[in-house]
C-alpha cells in the first residue's frame, strides 16, 4: 500500500481527517524549508503538499505567487525540490509527500527521468495544476511505471458530465478546489464545500481533500467534517513570508491550531 | 485527421486543440469547462451565416476594411530589388490589425450572454481594441497591463481610459505582458460565469489559436483578392512581424497550400539573438507550456520562463502562437529575425520614402525586407504586413535616437 493509501486508511479508521499543508519546496532556502517541513510534522500534520516553483503560476493567489518567487530567487529549481524531498525522507518514512506544481518544469526536465527521479527521492504523488485529463497522456505512463500517485483537482465548474473523465484515472486522493477562483483570496461556504464533497462521493471512493480558501482552524475543523482532508497553503505561506527570528516558531504554531482544528472535528 | 499526414497545411487544429505537438488546453480544471463552452460556442457561430454577415458589416463600415494593398514603389526602387507592396492594416480603426480579432470575439461574448470583458494588453493596442469595442458594445471591460508597461506606453493607456475601460496594473513577475496574461487568466477563473476573455493573439488554450487566426485571415483573404487584380497572380512571398503571431497567422494561413509562396515570419532579436536579451521564442527559444498551449518558449533549464527583451513592446512576450511552432518544424514557413537597431533604421527609412510611420512591430517585418529585396529580381512580389501604424512609437523612437520629445 502506497504511503498516501495507509495514511488515509488509517486516519479513516480513527474517525479523523487529515491535515494537509502547503509551503513551496525551498521558500525561503533550502534550509530552512527543510525546518519548515519538520515543524510541521511535529504540529500533526497527516500529509505533506510541497509547491515546486514556477515563474508563472495561473492558478496561485498573491501569497502563494510571493512564496515561490522566494524560493526561485533563492536559486531553487524541480531537482532542488527533489533533493529537499529526498533530505525529509531521510528522517521520516512514514509521511506521504504529494508535490503540487505546473506542466512545464516537468516538461523540461522530462517526464520520465522526473517520475523516476521523483519516486527515488520519496515522493507519493503529483498534482500538475495546468495538466488537465485531456492532457496528460504523456506524463501518465512514466509517473505509472514509476508507481507514483496522480491526484486530480475538481473544481466548483466541473459538472457531472465531465466528472467520469477526471476522476476516472485518478489515485491518492481527490483535490476539490473549494471556490472558482485562486489560492488565499476567497473561502468557500460550508453549505457548498458540504454539497459538492456529497457529490464527489457518488462517483468516487478516493479520499477526498478540500483546499483554496481555508485559513482557519474554524475552516479547517468544518471542512474535516464532512472531507477527508483539509489543504491549507497561503496562511502558512504568509507566516514564513513575514519572516523574522521567530518564524518557524510561529509557522509550528499556526500548524498546531490547524491541526487542533482537523483533529477535533468529528470529536 | 491530424495536421502532420493531412495534404493540406490548413486543417489544424484537430479536435482537441493541437497543431502537430503544439497547442492543446493546459489549464486548470477551474477554467476546463468554461473553455470548452467557449469552444462549442465558436464552433456554432463559425457556421451561422448571421454571424459572419454581422462581423462583415462592422468590418466595412466601423474598422473601415478592406484596407488597400499599396505598392510601395519609392521603397522598391530605393531598394532595387523585389517589387514590394505593404498591406494597409494599420489604416484600420485603432490603428492596427487587432480590431478584426477583438470584433469577431465580442460578436461572439455577445451570443454567449456575456455581460464581462477582460483582456491583457502589452503595447496597449490589443488593450485599446478591445476598449474599443466594449465602447461600442456597451459592455464594461478590465485590462490588464504589466506596470512596466503601462510606464512606456502611457498614451494607450490614456486611449483605454477615454473609451470606459478600466486598466488594472500588474505587479506578478517581470510586470509585463506574460504577467498581464497570467492575471487575466487569474481573474478569469474567479469570475467564470459571467466573464468573457478576449485574448489578444493566435496562442492561449484552444479554441483561441484557432478563433484569431480565423479572424484574422481577413487580411491574407483580402492580400489574394488585391494581388490578384494588381499583378493578375499570387505574390511570391509574404512577410509579418511576429510576437505572438496573429497578424503574420492571418496574412500567412491563405497562402499555406500554394507552394510557390514563400512564408517569412520575423520575431524581435531585440540586441541582437547572442546576447541572450531578444524576444525570439522560435529562432531562440525551445518548447514548453505556458498559457494555456506547448509551443517555442524563452525558458532556462529548469523550465522557468525567462524575460522577453524588444524594443517593441508589442514583440515582448517569451512565447508564440503554437500553429507557427507547427509551420516551424514542419517546414512550411520560414522563421528569422531583426534586432532593435534594425527595425529602429526601417522605421525611419520607411517614414521617409514612403510618407508611412510604421508601428515598431511591422518594423520588424520591414527590417527583413530592407536586407532580402535587393538580392531578389524585380519580378519577384514581395507582401508585407503592415500591421500598425507608428504614432504610439514615436516617444520611444524618440528615446532610442537621443532625441527629447
Amino acid at each position: 500500500m502506497s504511503r498516501i493509501a495507509a495514511r488515509f486508511s488509517a486516519l479513516r479508521e480513527g474517525g479523523r481527517a487529515a491535515f494537509m499543508p502547503f509551503v513551496s519546496g525551498g521558500d525561503p532556502d533550502f534550509d530552512t524549508s527543510l525546518a519548515v517541513l519538520r515543524r510541521l510534522r511535529d504540529a500533526g500534520a497527516d500529509l505533506l503538499e510541497i509547491g515546486v516553483s514556477f515563474t508563472d503560476p495561473m492558478a496561485d493567489g498573491p501569497t502563494i505567487q510571493a512564496g515561490g518567487a522566494r524560493a526561485l530567487a533563492a536559486g531553487m529549481t524541480t531537482k532542488r525540490v527533489l533533493d529537499l524531498v529526498r533530505a525529509y525522507r531521510a528522517e521520516d518514512d512514514k509521511m506521504p509527500i504529494v508535490l503540487m506544481g505546473y506542466f512545464n518544469p516537468i516538461y523540461r526536465y522530462g517526464a520520465e527521468r522526473f517520475a523516476t527521479d521523483a519516486k527515488a527521492a520519496g515522493v507519493d504523488g503529483l498534482i500538475t495544476v495546468d495538466l488537465p485529463p485531456e492532457e496528460e497522456d504523456e506524463l501518465r505512463g512514466p509517473v505509472e511505471r514509476a508507481g507514483l500517485d496522480i491526484v486530480r483537482l475538481v473544481a466548483p465548474t466541473t459538472d457531472e458530465d465531465r466528472l467520469p473523465l477526471v476522476l476516472e484515472r485518478a489515485s491518492g486522493f481527490v483535490y476539490y478546489v473549494s471556490i472558482a477562483g485562486i489560492t488565499g483570496t476567497r473561502s468557500p461556504t460550508m453549505a457548498d464545500v458540504e454539497f459538492a464533497v456529497g457529490r464527489l462521493r457518488r462517483f468516487t471512493d478516493l479520499p477526498v481533500a478540500v483546499g483554496f480558501g481555508i485559513n482557519t482552524a474554524e475552516q479547517a475543523g468544518a471542512v474535516a467534517r464532512v472531507a477527508d482532508g483539509a489543504v491549507v497553503g497561503s496562511a502558512l505561506v504568509r507566516e514564513i513570508g513575514a519572516g523574522g527570528p521567530d518564524m518557524l516558531d510561529r509557522v509550528g504554531a499556526l500548524a498546531r491550531e490547524l491541526a487542533g482544528g482537523v483533529a477535533g472535528a468529528r470529536a | 485527421m491530424s495536421p502532420d499526414t493531412a495534404n493540406s497545411y490548413r486543417m489544424g487544429p484537430d479536435e482537441r486543440g493541437h497543431f502537430g505537438l503544439y497547442g492543446g488546453r493546459y489549464v486548470a480544471e477551474t477554467l476546463m469547462p468554461l473553455i470548452r463552452e467557449v469552444g462549442a460556442a465558436y464552433e456554432e457561430a463559425k457556421n451561422d451565416s448571421a454571424f459572419h454577415e454581422e462581423m462583415g458589416r462592422f468590418h466595412k463600415h466601423y474598422t473601415g476594411r478592406p484596407s488597400p494593398l499599396y505598392c510601395a514603389e519609392r521603397l522598391t526602387a530605393h531598394l532595387g530589388g523585389a517589387k514590394i507592396y505593404f498591406k494597409r492594416d494599420e489604416l484600420n480603426h485603432t490603428g492596427s490589425h487587432k480590431i478584426n480579432n477583438c470584433l469577431g470575439q465580442i460578436l461572439l461574448a455577445r451570443r454567449m450572454g456575456k455581460t464581462r470583458i477582460i483582456a491583457e494588453t502589452g503595447a496597449g493596442q490589443h488593450g485599446v481594441a478591445a476598449a474599443t469595442v466594449c465602447a461600442r458594445f456597451d459592455l464594461p471591460c478590465t485590462v490588464y497591463m504589466g506596470s512596466v508597461d503601462i510606464d512606456r506606453q502611457a498614451p494607450n493607456v490614456f486611449r483605454m481610459r477615454l473609451l470606459g475601460a478600466e486598466v488594472r496594473a500588474v505587479e506578478s513577475g517581470s510586470r509585463t505582458l506574460k504577467d498581464a496574461l497570467n492575471e487575466a487568466l487569474r481573474d478569469w477563473v474567479a469570475n467564470v460565469h459571467d466573464t468573457f476573455y478576449i485574448i489578444g493573439t493566435a496562442a492561449g488554450p484552444a479554441p483561441y489559436p484557432e478563433m484569431v487566426r480565423d479572424f484574422q485571415c481577413i487580411i491574407g483573404d483580402e492580400v489574394r483578392t488585391q494581388i490578384t487584380e494588381a499583378e493578375g497572380r499570387l505574390p511570391d512571398t509574404v512577410v509579418a512581424c511576429i510576437g505572438g503571431g496573429s497578424n503574420a497567422i492571418g496574412l500567412f494561413h491563405p497562402f499555406l497550400d500554394d507552394p510557390d509562396v514563400r512564408i517569412v515570419g520575423v520575431e524581435a532579436a531585440g540586441h541582437g539573438l547572442e546576447s541572450g536579451e531578444h524576444a525570439a521564442s522560435l529562432t531562440g527559444g525551445s518548447p514548453g507550456v505556458l498559457h494555456g498551449n506547448r509551443t517555442y518558449l524563452l525558458q532556462n533549464d529548469d523550465g522557468q520562463i525567462t524575460d522577453a527583451h524588444s524594443i517593441s513592446a508589442g514583440l515582448d512576450y517569451p512565447g508564440i502562437g503554437p500553429e507557427h511552432a507547427w509551420l516551424k518544424d514542419v517546414g512550411r514557413a520560414e522563421y528569422v529575425s531583426a534586432t532593435d537597431a534594425e527595425a529602429l533604421e526601417a522605421f525611419q527609412l520607411c517614414a521617409r520614402l514612403e510618407g508611412i510611420i510604421p508601428a515598431l512591430e511591422p518594423a520588424h517585418a520591414l527590417a527583413w525586407v530592407i536586407r532580402a529585396a535587393p538580392e531578389l529580381p524585380r519580378d519577384h512580389i514581395l507582401v508585407m504586413n503592415l500591421c500598425g501604424r507608428g504614432d504610439k512609437d514615436v516617444f520611444s523612437v524618440g528615446d532610442a535616437l537621443g532625441i527629447a520629445l
